[in-house]
């Protein structure tokens, strides 16, 4: 999970050390590192956002042991959506109660419909959607297209998966 | 002198008898002497010394061959060192061309088949028997037709992890999707079409509804990733329900619809939604594979998935493999 920190470092040498030792004993992995010293603070210290990725279950346990290092945490927030998969769906979409498919993805929690595009060329006839799921990480991602394909089956939609990978 | 027997006359037999007589000088020199002492389709055969080319004008004319022994008792019975076995596919049960191939292997004779049928159903079996015999039993023919696929792999990518395999194993189902894409007409037109060029059969389910990409994808799972895998493993979605609105709205995001075999973490042959710069994404009947591998990353073979020369093609390249007794001189 893509985790954004917001910490307030005091200006001088081994502040950031102390941040960064917490973050790799937990496994995570630093994506980015911004100090923001036109931010600088009333008390002098320097906010330094930094991007990382870390399993969910570690964020809590990190958050404790920058504290314990004496580093001001002023905000943290998890960037949940960072995965992005489209899929095709294809025959009574609508008819088949297309907002209780999307609020199905959406309520898992980890997953949501960022955008659709339907096309209905005749009344009665079948429809076609390209579907665009958001998820927290790619097995929260396979996890929502497994429940989108299953909702599908009951609903008696095709759905028309994308190839996993671009061709390297 | 190896002596052939060729089980199977129609399309794909005739064409590797052909081609056997056109490129005598050639393959004599490479593989030694062969002669043709069997054929023998589902009516009848003609066994012992005889002219090939009469064989052909014989069915040709007729549209069968005179009454003879049957192709079980040529398998059975008959001096021969190689069954060519090219009976229609059936994967039901396999048959006839299981039993064929059975009795052949059993009796120490190699074998070399076009015919899908004995390999979905019993591959495991199969060469199981061969090894006990000590012969070979080839199958190039039965995976994407004049493709190479099973030699490229076990040859060419030799040392490399199979990670994982996907393609198009039906030309008439890329056909289809591909000319929907292009020219947005129903699934239903465009299979009529199909059906008047002889691109799709009469009855067309067989390809469209998925069934020959899933056997193809059983032979390709058992023999190149070790998987022992029959075709109810397979997770099959035919074409019949894509709209050509839905090409439309996949195309506005760049990408296309094609009948994708995958074989993998699971097994599965659905319509899936592919980038259009995607190599596999193909016009036309042709056939191609994606294949994953440690070593060599990712490599893709692309090539005519039927045709009776184009089968051919894939049967003589096993004679070849068979019995080269010579370094080939390619050049």
């Amino acid at each position: 999970m893509m985790l954004t920190l917001i910490v307030e470092l005091k200006d001088k040498p081994g502040q950031l050390i102390k941040t960064l030792e917490p973050i790799s004993k937990l496994g995570g992995n630093v994506i980015g590192i911004v100090h923001k010293r036109e931010k600088i603070t009333p008390l002098k210290k320097i906010p330094v956002e930094i991007s990382l990725e870390i399993e969910e279950s570690k964020i809590q346990r990190l958050i404790d042991a920058l504290k314990e290092n004496g580093i001001t945490v002023r905000e943290y927030n998890q960037v949940r959506l960072v995965t992005t998969s489209s899929l095709l769906l294809i025959g009574h979409i609508v008819h088949t109660d297309i907002s209780d498919t999307i609020n199905r993805i959406d309520s898992t929690g980890f997953a949501e419909v960022v955008d659709l595009h339907i096309n209905m060329p005749q009344l009665n006839g079948p429809s076609t959607a390209l579907i665009t799921i958001s998820a927290t990480g790619k097995e929260k991602l396979k996890e929502a297209i497994e429940l989108l394909i299953n909702i599908c089956k009951e609903k008696g939609i095709l759905v028309v998966e994308p190839i996993n990978e671009e061709f390297l | 002198m190896i002596k052939i027997a060729i089980i199977g006359f129609g399309t794909v037999g005739q064409g590797v008898a052909e081609v056997l007589i056109e490129k005598k000088e050639y393959l004599t020199k490479v593989v030694g002497d062969y002669k043709v002492v069997a054929v023998a389709d589902s009516k009848g055969s003609i066994t012992g010394d005889f002219d090939l080319n009469h064989a052909l004008k014989v069915k040709r004319d007729k549209k069968r061959l005179p009454d003879g022994l049957t192709a079980l008792e040529i398998v059975k019975n008959l001096d021969f060192d190689l069954l060519i076995e090219t009976t229609t596919t059936n994967i039901e049960d396999g048959e006839p061309g299981l039993t064929h191939i059975k009795e052949a292997l059993k009796r120490g004779k190699d074998v070399i088949t076009s015919n899908k049928g004995p390999l979905v159903v019993s591959y495991k079996e199969l060469m199981k028997i061969s090894k006990k015999n000590n012969c070979n039993l080839l199958f190039e023919a039965t995976v994407g037709g004049a493709m190479p696929v099973i030699k490229f792999v076990r040859r060419c990518l030799a040392g490399n992890k199979i990670l994982s395999i996907k393609g198009i194993l039906n030309g008439t189902c890329n056909y289809i999707l591909s000319r929907m894409e292009k020219e947005k007409m129903p699934f239903k037109q465009i299979l009529a079409e199909a059906q008047e060029l002889k691109i799709a059969e009469a009855d067309p389910s067989y390809d469209v509804d998925g069934i020959d990409a899933a056997s193809k994808l059983v032979i390709v799972a058992n023999a190149l990733l070790g998987i022992d895998a029959k075709l109810k493993d397979v997770k099959i979605t035919g074409i019949r329900e894509i709209t050509p609105e839905a090409f439309d709205v996949a195309m506005e995001k760049g990408y296309t619809i094609r009948l994708i075999a995958e074989a993998g973490n699971e097994l599965k042959v659905s319509p899936r939604l592919i980038p259009l710069n995607h190599p596999l994404v193909l016009q036309g009947t042709l056939n191609a594979l994606q294949i994953k591998t440690d070593l060599a990353g990712d490599v893709v073979v692309v090539g005519k998935g039927a045709g009776k020369r184009e089968t051919a093609s894939a049967i003589i390249s096993d004679f070849i493999d068979l019995y080269a007794n010579q370094t080939i001189n390619f050049i």
